[in-house]
Formats: structure tokens, C-alpha cells, sequence
């Protein structure tokens, strides 16, 4: 996700070309859709009669119900959260800085490498931090795409649902206190890091 | 010697100017803020290219749209002192002043620029060479973006605005100081300054300008 969200963000961030527009809102969109329709949308996707699908099935392959539909399912969901905070990172940096280290005789991936992404690397961080955090919750879409099979396709937020509904309170407990935990703490160390990197 | 001849189509009006300057001349490009100063400064420099015209600086072209030349800005060896200086921030002042030399720790000057140590001396701060930008006094910036700029040995050296952050003590005191770098180096200067007595103070050549164009050259 990180890999395709950063140049992406590069581009956004600095370029304007026709259709940017257009391209910026269909990235956006997983952001405030329901995830059913997300859900939706992707099982039409990769579904077995879906156009992804098909071709997949030709190779005897399918994603539907497996955990790489779980992946593409948190996947697709998170990327504008990291889409966007990389995109405002990259624009927060003085263009003259860039502009300096042209003039100095550097190329630009040199810029990118020593100035560009060190200068925009705590808004990078918090970024995949959010879309991380938004890929663990994820619950809807997931449940429409990979189902809730256990030990294969099920998450911690669709075992929590399931073991409710079956009276499992125990199960349901822990499983809430460990993700109640671990967030605290992910986001407790991001803030510390920051903190740090400002002094 | 730098020679300018360069058209810009600009969202407000169009740019048109011509100059010529010489290896012991000081240019001073005057005028209200939106008359097109730094947009001149970055034509020459290679971050912004003109619609037409030619650039030529020692003897080579650097631009031409006659004989589609474009030198990149990084092959251009012009040194570029930015208004708000552009030092990096997450970087040291030995970090930022030998970020353009290929070979920093050679101490032989040579092809690939100077002896940074030497350069930050005869700017007044070899002392600050562990501090990182923000921690320097606005003087003490400009003088380590003065030092990064002159250690690469450019054929040229930019100046956009170099006296607007300072106190008049101050200003006085980096009008010599350039005057004296403009002895000691022997190249061509731009500066860009919106004060008519900063124009006079220095200037060999003084352009006014006003909407991009020139209205009036004056030779001292």
C-alpha cells in the first residue's frame, strides 16, 4: 500500500494535468462510501463471474472468501488515508528547498531521497499509522469478500461480532481488550516519536 | 559575463527584458514585489524556463530557443541565495554547505569546488558547523547559505532580496561584505531588491522594472 500510495502522493502533490481532479476523488472514494458498498463493489470485482475474476479462473486461481481478499479488502479501504497524509506531507515541504538543491547540482532523485522524504517523513509515518489502524478495524467489507471463515479469513473485529452474537462473552472480552491495548500503544508511541523528532 | 535576453508569458502580463552583465559588475534588478524580479532570477537559473530568448553565461549557452538549448538548472553552476536562504532544516550546517560537492572531503580545491572548512572561515562560522538551521541567528543563515552557494564555485551569483530580514546595523554591514565577495570572486552578480537606496548602494547596473518590463537602465 505504501509502495503505490507514495509516488502516487508525489504526483498529486506537485503536478496539476487534466483529469487530476477526477483521479483525486476516485481515490478518495473508498474513504467515505460504505464499506458494504465497497464490500459490493469488490465481490463484483473479483467474484467469479466479475471481470478480475474471470481472468484469475482461466488460471484455475480465485480470491473470493480467501485471505488475500481479506489484504485486498483492508487494502483498498486504508489507501486514501495513507494517500492523503502522504499527499499533504509532501506538499508541506518549502519548494525551495527543492529548488536549492537543484541549483547546487543535484539530480532529482537525489532531492526526493536526502531532502523531500526526510522533510515529509513524520507526516508519511502518521499517515500508515491511520491507514494501519484503519485496516485492522476493518469489518464490512471484509465480511462481504472473504467471509468469516475461521482460522482463514477471519479478523479480530468479525471474530468480536460473532463470538457476541453466539453469547461467547469470555472470547469477546479479550479479543476487545488486546485490540483496545495494542492501539493505545501504537498510537502512544507515534505521538512520543513525533514529540522527539520536533526537539 | 552573463547575458540575458528572455521573454515570459506571465498570468498577469508578459516578461520581457535584456541585460548584460560583466565579470565586475554588480546588476541590480528593482521593483515592486510582483514585476517580475525573482521570476527572472529562477529564468536564469534554470528552475523556470522563458517562453523565447537565449541566456548565455561564460561563453556558453544555458538557453536558447533559437537552438532549443535548456541546460538543466543542476548543470548550470549558478549560485542562488533564496530569500528565506533555503537551508535544510534536518540537516547541520557542514551537511547543508557540502551538499553540492561531489568529493567534501578532499580538501584540495579543485574541479569539484572548495574547501568547505575554508569557505565557512572566511564567512565568520566555522564555529556552527555541528548546528542545524534553527538554531542559527537570521545573520548567521545567511551568511552558511552564502558559504553553500560559493563552495561549489559558480560562474554566477543570485540574490533575491538578500537585505529584506535584516536591521539597517546589519544591512550595512552585508552591503560591504558582498562588495568584497564580489572582489574576491570575480563573477557576475544579480540581486534583487525592492529599495531604491540598496539598488544605489551596490549597483553597477541598476534595471527598474514594472509589470516585467524595463523602464529604466542606469549605469554607474
Amino acid at each position: 500500500m505504501s509502495v503505490t500510495s507514495l509516488p502516487l502522493a508525489r504526483l498529486m502533490a506537485s503536478k496539476s494535468f487534466r483529469g487530476r481532479d477526477f483521479l483525486e476523488a476516485a481515490i478518495m472514494l473508498p474513504l467515505v462510501l460504505p464499506p458494504s458498498v465497497v464490500g459490493y463493489g469488490l465481490l463484483v470485482m473479483i467474484g467469479v463471474n466479475g471481470p478480475l475474476g474471470k481472468l484469475l479462473g482461466q488460471f484455475g486461481l480465485s480470491l473470493v472468501f480467501t485471505k488475500i481478499a481479506v489484504v485486498i479488502a483492508a487494502t483498498v479501504v486504508a489507501f486514501p488515508l495513507m494517500y492523503q497524509s502522504a499527499r499533504a506531507a509532501f506538499a508541506s515541504v518549502n519548494p525551495n528547498l527543492e529548488k536549492a538543491a537543484r541549483t547546487l547540482g543535484a539530480g532529482e532523485l537525489r532531492i526526493f531521497f536526502t531532502v523531500t522524504l526526510p522533510l515529509a517523513w513524520p507526516g508519511i509515518m502518521s499517515g500508515l499509522v491511520l491507514a494501519f489502524a484503519r485496516a485492522l478495524g476493518e469489518f464490512g467489507a471484509t465480511l462481504m469478500v472473504a467471509g468469516n471463515i475461521p482460522g482463514q479469513t477471519q479478523t479480530i473485529p468479525l471474530a468480536i461480532y460473532f463470538a457476541v452474537e453466539s453469547g461467547d462473552s469470555a472470547t469477546a472480552s479479550t479479543l476487545v481488550a488486546m485490540i483496545t491495548v495494542f492501539c493505545f500503544l501504537l498510537i502512544f508511541w507515534v505521538n512520543r516519536w513525533n514529540k522527539k523528532r520536533l526537539h | 559575463m552573463l547575458r540575458v535576453s528572455i521573454a515570459k508569458k506571465l498570468s498577469y502580463f508578459n516578461l520581457s527584458v535584456e541585460f548584460q552583465v560583466e565579470n565586475n559588475q554588480i546588476l541590480v534588478l528593482c521593483g515592486p514585489s510582483g514585476s517580475g524580479k525573482t521570476t527572472i532570477l529562477e529564468c536564469i537559473s534554470g528552475l523556470f524556463t522563458p517562453t523565447g530568448g537565449a541566456i548565455e553565461l561564460a561563453g556558453n549557452v544555458l538557453y536558447s530557443s533559437d537552438l532549443d538549448v535548456n541546460v538543466p538548472a543542476k548543470d548550470r553552476r549558478v549560485g542562488y541565495l533564496f530569500q528565506d536562504y533555503a537551508l535544510f532544516p534536518h540537516m547541520t550546517v557542514r551537511q547543508n554547505v557540502v551538499y553540492g560537492l561531489r568529493n567534501p572531503n578532499k580538501s584540495a580545491a579543485g574541479k569539484n569546488g572548495l574547501d568547505y572548512k575554508q569557505v565557512l572561515e572566511s564567512f565568520g562560522v566555522p564555529h556552527l558547523i555541528d548546528r542545524f538551521p534553527g538554531q542559527l541567528s537570521g545573520g548567521e543563515k545567511q551568511r552558511v547559505a552564502l558559504a553553500r552557494a560559493l563552495v561549489v564555485q559558480p560562474q554566477l551569483l543570485l540574490l533575491d532580496e538578500p537585505f529584506s530580514a535584516l536591521d539597517n546595523k546589519s544591512k550595512q554591514k552585508l552591503q560591504q561584505e558582498i562588495l568584497r565577495l564580489h572582489q574576491d570572486w570575480q563573477i557576475p552578480m544579480v540581486l534583487v531588491t525592492h529599495d531604491e537606496e540598496d539598488a544605489l548602494a551596490l549597483g553597477d547596473i541598476i534595471v527598474s522594472l514594472h509589470q516585467g518590463k524595463v523602464v529604466e537602465m542606469k549605469l554607474r
